[in-house]
């Protein structure tokens, strides 16, 4: 083994023993690796908030108080410290609770819009953000659908919060806090394809238990969270105008044109240049502008 | 050569010498006590204040910025609008060096600067909007390319071409250097770096809006269109010119004492001239726009509130300035020239902030309304701009004749 190999090995050992033995792992035997997804079926949830709490917990926020239900009184949103929320809605089924967090895009926009790739689609299906590459541009927040991203603008050294799915845990093989806190099974983690059979059998098991239809299964070109309900998702909080096409498919076409200009623009307008002076020589006599001496 | 100073060369021979010189240089000209000195500075020097504590407390201290709007004023105006109106730079280079109208090459020189000042300035605006600016240098080097983001494109482009808009001046620093080698060598340079800018500056403009393709959920369906970039890049043509008009006008009265012969009597041809090339990029604008309300089917959307918003930006700052361009080439009327062009500089203000700030998040319920102090950063960045401008001009030949040494080296 020369020194160069030896080397190599050694830092490819060193890294693997530290911090990334999955990625080793899967190098060796290379498995496909399938997106995780969190199915959420709103007719099973109480509002107990117990999500709430256990997604502080493990991400080391403040911890919402949970034993009052006054926070039903309006609608919430998710903050820079509150990565999650249940919220209630009227509607003309009753009362439903919705969980609010990440959806976790298949394609996130938020991940093509970052230009130093901190915010990251890893393998697993978490879209993570990574502290030392962010710039604070606060683009993956204008290109987000689901306007999730939250920036800290009362800090001098801001960072983005929002929910990664547990990531670390997922790598370990663990689910996310909130599914793990789920008294009633309303939370359910496993593969996408398989949280889409799932949702799926209810639907045509249980049809008069919910609206027919899979929120996130096509929404932006698929989410990592998955929603049922008994009503229209636009009575609970949901847009429903986003479309099936994925957020990034939305400025492709324009990046597709860009090597085509940047190759092709620089020999045309030098062609165009060089007929021009040309042409110029042929009438030099006839053709003396002012203010060009030379 | 007349009464007007053309630019003395100093003599640097050595390091010390040219130290020397920049202090000198560094050292104000002409009255300190003017009304625009005394307005300016203390606005200045609030600004700066205001910056100071933007960067110990945070962009929420004096922005109104919130999770829902994360691009105010700043954005939608100091980079999207001043990049906009920055744009005179790359077509008047390629009207003159490109297709070889040699009766622009007087304006040159002042309208690069202008266009690699308002670069500067506007896109270095930017760093007080980012939240973590010291991590700027993330795209910019090693392993963080995030090459499918219309921003990396973005930012590159500004980096190159503010570099190339640099080279294409060059010329006019080492003329006021005196430095005669690289006079000539910088000068060979000018051809490469035209046709490099054009064709940045080409997918910069329209990057621009691309940067909104994304937001199609959030962006009103009048604004929203997949010819964003398209109409960002044609409208980047006329709205540059127009600046070109308004700006030249206005450098023409404030350095009159500066300007070399020739400025004088071929300036109201020339915006003649301009005006002409902007009614005809503005008309095939206002063409594209009617296609995409049609094609879009959005007839309906126009008898709207937002809808009469709408026809104000297109039919009152697109359509009749359009008309008042065309109006005013026929009859060879200068002052309608300048009305126009300050209509149009209206009308891409309107548009460039309705599709960045205005009709973006055009449901929300308590819509963002700029804190005094974005305003009044914004007004400090564009002072500051002009200080450097008013520097620049009253110490390098760029509206004055260069040194006579320098006239014989340019070969066309």
């Amino acid at each position: 083994m020369d020194r160069r190999g030896f080397l190599k090995n050694l830092c490819a050992a060193s890294v693997s023993a530290t911090v990334l033995p999955a990625v080793a792992e899967a190098q060796d035997s290379p498995v496909e690796t399938e997106f995780k997804s969190v199915l959420v079926d709103t007719t099973r949830c109480i509002g107990c908030r117990n999500c709430e709490v256990a997604c502080a917990t493990e991400n080391g926020l403040p911890i919402p108080e949970s034993t009052s239900d006054e926070v039903f009184a309006e609608v919430r949103d998710t903050t820079t410290d509150q990565w999650t929320v249940v919220n209630r809605y009227d509607t003309d089924e009753g009362e439903v609770f919705v969980k609010k967090q990440c959806m976790h895009c298949n394609q996130a926009a938020c991940s093509t819009a970052c230009l130093t790739q901190a915010m990251y689609k890893t393998h697993e299906g978490p879209v993570i953000w990574r502290e030392d590459k962010c710039m604070g541009c606060r683009f993956c927040m204008v290109s987000c659908p689901f306007v999730i991203p939250r920036f800290e603008y009362e800090s001098a050294n801001p960072k983005i919060q929002k929910c990664i799915l547990c990531n670390e845990r997922i790598a370990d093989g663990g689910k996310p806090a909130c599914v793990e806190a789920c008294p009633v099974d309303a939370l359910q983690f496993g593969p996408r394809r398989e949280m889409e059979r799932v949702a799926q059998n209810r639907l045509v098991d249980y049809p008069n238990r919910y609206y027919d239809h899979t929120y996130g299964q096509h929404e932006v070109g698929g989410t990592g969270w998955l929603y049922l309900a008994a009503v229209p998702f636009d009575q609970i909080g949901f847009r429903t105008d986003l479309g099936h096409e994925s957020v990034p498919a939305l400025t492709q076409n324009f990046l597709y044109s860009v090597p085509v200009v940047f190759l092709l623009w620089p020999a045309f307008l030098n062609g165009m240049r060089y007929t021009k002076s040309n042409e110029d020589a042929m009438q030099i006599d006839s053709d003396i502008t002012p203010g060009e001496d030379s | 050569m007349n009464q007007t100073q053309a630019t003395v060369s100093p003599n640097i021979g050595s390091l010390r010498d040219f130290v020397r010189f920049l202090v000198s240089e560094m050292k104000p000209k002409g009255k300190l006590l003017t009304p625009f000195n005394m307005i300016s500075v203390p606005i200045i020097l609030v600004g700066l204040v205001l910056i100071v504590i933007r960067f110990i407390y945070g962009i929420g201290a004096i922005t109104n910025l919130d999770q829902e709007t994360p691009w105010g004023l700043w954005i939608g105006f100091d980079v999207v609008c001043g990049v906009a109106f920055a744009g005179g730079a790359y077509v008047l280079t390629f009207i003159v060096y490109i297709m070889g109208r040699h009766r622009y090459h007087t304006i040159v020189r002042a309208v690069v600067l202008n266009g690699f000042l308002a670069y500067m300035f506007y896109a270095g605006a930017l760093m007080l909007d980012l939240g973590r600016p010291w991590k700027i240098i993330n795209p910019i080097i090693g392993n963080n390319f995030g090459v499918s983001s219309v921003l990396f494109l973005v930012a590159w482009h500004f980096m190159l071409y503010m570099a190339a808009e640099f080279i294409e001046f060059s010329p006019a620093i080492a003329e006021w250097l005196g430095m005669k080698r690289l006079r000539k060598f910088v000068g060979g340079l000018t051809i490469a770096s035209v046709i490099f800018g054009i064709t940045l500056s080409t997918l910069h403009q329209s990057g621009l809006g691309a940067l909104f393709l994304m937001a199609k959920s959030k962006i009103h369906p009048l604004w929203y269109t997949e010819f964003i970039p398209v109409l960002f890049f044609i409208s980047s043509i006329f709205s540059g010119l127009s600046m070109v008009i308004i700006e030249g006008s206005i450098s023409h009265k404030v350095f009159a004492s500066r300007l070399g012969r020739g400025q004088h009597a071929s300036h109201d041809n020339i915006l003649i001239g301009l005006g002409k090339i902007c009614a005809g990029a503005m008309f095939v604008y206002a063409f594209l726009k009617v296609l995409v309300v049609i094609h879009g089917q959005q007839w309906s959307l126009l008898f709207t509130g937002w809808g009469a918003w709408y026809l104000v930006e297109t039919v009152g700052f697109v359509l009749v300035p359009l008309f008042l361009f065309f109006r005013a080439v026929r009859e060879e009327n200068v002052k309608l020239v300048k009305v126009a062009a300050a209509m149009t500089l209206v009308g891409i203000l309107l548009n460039r902030l309705n599709i960045s700030v205005i009709a973006f998040n055009w449901f929300a319920t308590d819509p963002y309304i700029p804190h005094w102090a974005e305003l009044w950063v914004t007004v400090t960045v564009v002072l500051l701009e002009l200080w450097a401008l008013r520097w620049v001009i009253h110490r390098m030949p760029v509206v004055s004749d260069p040194p006579a040494w320098a006239a014989s080296m340019d070969d066309h």
